[in-house]
């Protein structure tokens, strides 16, 4: 190479290294407020951690020892609840979409995800309260279900819709060649290829719903003791997190930094469980194309 | 401009030849629109029963138009219209009253890339079977075990009917999307460019399996591969856009007469390699 | 215009093919030129260019056996390059006459002839005429000129007729000339299977043009029906 040359990609490797350390950085900037917030709570928490905690019920004010157990049998209510009501419709909307998404149904359905996912959730609650806990007269699992039941059918519907596009048109194709019938083709063809990635959308929707706390206060509103009458309160996971965090109590700080940590840890497993499940299926869907 | 081929025309040339034949599907003055392009236009295509028929052409000529609009698997492409009609053992297939999951029944169709379902080798082969009724275990496994033998993979799949489709090569999976087709009992197979995604060894197999098959069923193939609509079909239709970019039949003769002595000039300068 | 390579080459072999011919035009009037001085060395000199010709012909069957193979030639260019294979064996085995003739001419040896010859060697400048005529009208397609040139084959064979008749004079005038006779008339013979063959060339152009493979002015056994 002559000189000029070695000028030139000398210039470049700078200017490659350079963009590259910025990017890291930036990276890194992002990154680590996430770390150190885990970090963080893993260190709290940890302490608290025990399996009494996962097994018993509150305790009152002073009294050592005592647990989260009525918060998650009530998160497992409301969120379960939830996703009865979110998986049916959600699914069932998200095949439409992806379906016929030049029809003024389907950009509907597209345009009304976006908007209903983009409602706060305590908005959510409160609708939740005036259309349900008014006329009941009193706070219930039913209503906490509801209203995480619409905080999940976005991300249901969301998840469903591009699970189905990854599905290849040459197997719908093959299938109408048959002599299938569209909705036939639907449900015996192309959701089994995509009912992994369904699996992963509740997954998802799960770990969101599981997680709110604002809608909790309006609808479940919270219980010190088990429940597991829908017609009644119940105590969930991120609301406990609330109650522990706010009040004066050192211990009671402790139990929240151990909730709040059993929260993450459970919202993470789904998390890194849906993106290895959606990961293998356009694998083996990829070998497809 | 050269007139579209009618059937009438079969006085001239090979008239004896074309006489001996059964007609099992044709169309009439067919003509396949998308919004308001024309992408086919005044299409006259007789289909002779038993005998495989292929459809040759330089690429964007509407071949695969055509063979989709044999078993109105055009209706599928939003804004698709087909004018004209197309004919099944004399009825026509573009009615109002016709019933299209049965016409895809009959007329079955293998696509250019192998699809075989994400399921079972077994369960993709029932599948049809198990659409139209068949439920009884004895019976579907006798009609997959047929129709994988027919289609020439029996010996390499029969110990493991199990496993996934896609499990298998890329030559297994095409004659496994054949053994599909076959196992709804059509009578007419449409194959679109099937061995264009091949290695040559798989491609001669699926001719070969071709030839062997077509005692039962009537095929229509549409290839870009000259050499292998010579060697594998009965009769070839050349196709040939005109100047307002719509395909058409220019010729429709014997394939040992299109390649030996074709009568259009266009068809010989394609043939030879001299078009464009 | 695609294939140009093809069309290079497929012109290649006609020109061979040409070549070819004019190495047997040649043979064929110089065998009978050489007979008739009773020029001996000619001769060997024909026989020599016999094995050249064998040689030309071979050479242009592997070129097109490439090309076949190779190429997949259709249509048209299948029907000509078929039809050039068949011209080279064709032309080969008129060759073979005209080595014949080198041959009679070596046998006879130092006797003289039995008559001077004047029909036969206008038999050979005939033949090679139709035979150069035959071969440029197939390399341009000439197809009414290649219906035309068999008709001239009915000259030739009036000319054996009549050689026929004077060596049957002679014999039954002489026996002991029915040696020479021999000769002689195997030499027309030769030159009357030559003429013969012009016309399958002639078939050949018209097979190329039209596609279709028929015998023209089958009047050989109008001919032979003679007496």
């Amino acid at each position: 190479m002559n000189h000029m040359s070695y000028r030139r990609r000398n210039w470049r490797q700078t200017v490659n290294t350079f963009m590259l350390g910025l990017t890291a950085i930036c990276t890194m900037m992002v990154v680590a407020p996430l770390v150190w917030i885990l970090a963080y709570v893993v260190r709290q928490g940890l302490p608290a951690l025990s399996l009494t905690l996962l097994t018993q019920l509150p305790t009152p004010v002073g009294v050592a020892g005592g647990g989260i157990a009525n918060a998650l049998v009530g998160s497992a209510m409301t969120v379960g609840l939830g996703l009865l009501i979110a998986a049916p419709v959600g699914i069932l909307a998200g095949i439409y979409a992806a379906m016929y998404p030049n029809t003024v149904l389907g950009t509907s359905v597209r345009f009304g995800t976006d908007v209903i996912s983009g409602v706060p959730s305590i908005v959510m609650g409160i609708f939740a309260y005036t259309l349900i806990v008014l006329p009941q007269r009193h706070f219930s699992a039913l209503s906490g279900g509801i209203v995480l039941s619409f905080i999940m059918v976005p991300t249901l519907i969301r998840a469903t819709e591009e699970m189905i596009r990854l599905v290849p048109s040459s197997l719908r194709e093959g299938s109408l060649a048959l002599g299938a019938a569209e909705w036939r083709t639907s449900f015996s063809v192309i959701v089994p290829a995509a009912v992994n990635g369904l699996v992963t959308g509740m997954m998802l929707a799960i770990a969101r719903a599981a997680g709110e706390a604002a809608p909790m206060l309006f609808t479940a509103f919270g219980n010190p003791f088990m429940n597991t009458d829908f017609g009644q309160p119940v105590a969930t996971l991120p609301h406990m997190i609330f109650v522990y965090a706010v009040s004066p109590y050192n211990d009671w700080h402790a139990k929240a930094w151990a909730t709040a940590l059993v929260l993450i840890t459970l919202v993470l497993l789904l998390n890194i469980l849906a993106r290895l499940i959606v990961w293998q299926r356009a694998r083996v869907l990829g070998s497809l194309k | 401009m050269q007139p579209a081929i009618r059937l009438q025309s079969a006085a001239t040339r090979n008239a004896s030849l074309e006489r001996d034949q059964t007609l099992k599907m044709s169309t009439e003055a067919l003509c396949v629109l998308y919004h308001d392009f024309r992408a086919i236009s005044d299409v006259n295509l007789p289909i002779y029963a038993q005998k495989i028929t292929a459809i040759i052409g330089p690429s964007g000529c509407g071949k695969s138009t055509l063979i989709r609009a044999l078993n109105r698997m055009n209706d599928l492409v939003h804004g698709s219209r087909a004018e004209g009609q197309v004919y099944l053992d004399g009825k026509p297939l573009y009615e109002n009253n016709v019933d299209v999951v049965d016409v895809r029944r009959r007329i079955g169709m293998v696509f250019q890339r192998p699809n075989p379902f994400p399921k079972s080798i077994y369960d993709n082969v029932a599948y049809g079977p198990r659409l139209h009724g068949l439920r009884r275990r004895r019976d579907l496994d006798d009609l997959v075990e047929q129709s994988l033998q027919k289609a020439a993979l029996w010996g390499e799949v029969k110990d493991k009917l199990h496993q996934s489709g896609l499990s298998l090569s890329g030559g297994q999976q095409q004659r496994l999307c054949i053994a599909r087709a076959i196992a709804v009992q059509p009578e007419v197979i449409l194959m679109d460019e099937p061995a264009a995604a091949l290695d040559p060894i798989s491609t001669l197999r699926i001719e070969e399996l071709m030839h062997d098959i077509v005692k039962e069923y009537t095929i229509v193939i549409v290839t870009h591969n000259m050499q292998q609509a010579a060697r594998v079909s009965d009769f070839t239709a050349m196709m040939m856009i005109d100047d307002h970019r719509a395909g058409s039949v220019i010729e429709f003769d014997a394939t040992n007469t299109i390649f030996t002595n074709p009568r259009d000039k266009r068809t010989e300068d394609y043939v030879t390699g001299r078009f464009g | 215009m695609l294939r140009k390579t093809f069309d290079h080459e497929i012109q290649q072999a006609k020109d061979d093919m040409l070549v070819l011919g004019s190495m047997v035009e040649q043979a064929i009037v110089e065998s009978v030129e050489a007979l008739k001085k009773r020029d001996l060395q000619a001769s060997e000199k024909i026989l020599a260019g016999d094995r050249a010709i064998n040689k030309k012909r071979f050479s242009i069957e592997s070129q097109l056996m490439v090309l076949i193979a190779t190429q997949q030639p259709m249509a048209h260019d299948l029907r000509l390059l078929a039809s050039i294979l068949e011209i080279i064996s064709e032309l080969e085995r008129m060759g073979d006459y005209a080595k014949g003739i080198g041959n009679i001419n070596i046998r006879m040896g130092n006797e003289p002839l039995l008559k001077p010859l004047i029909d036969v060697p206008r038999m050979a400048q005939k033949g090679a005429d139709m035979l150069h005529r035959a071969l440029t009208a197939f390399v341009n397609e000439d197809v009414q000129t290649a219906r035309r040139i068999p008709v001239e084959d009915d000259e030739v064979d009036a000319l054996y007729n009549q050689v026929y008749r004077e060596l049957m004079t002679f014999v039954i005038n002489d026996p002991t000339t029915i040696e020479r006779a021999n000769w002689l008339l195997w030499t027309a013979h030769n030159l009357e299977r030559f003429a013969d063959r012009v016309t399958n060339i002639c078939e050949r152009t018209v097979f190329v043009a039209t596609g279709e493979l028929t015998e023209i002015n089958d009047t050989d056994s109008e001919f032979w029906k003679q007496k």
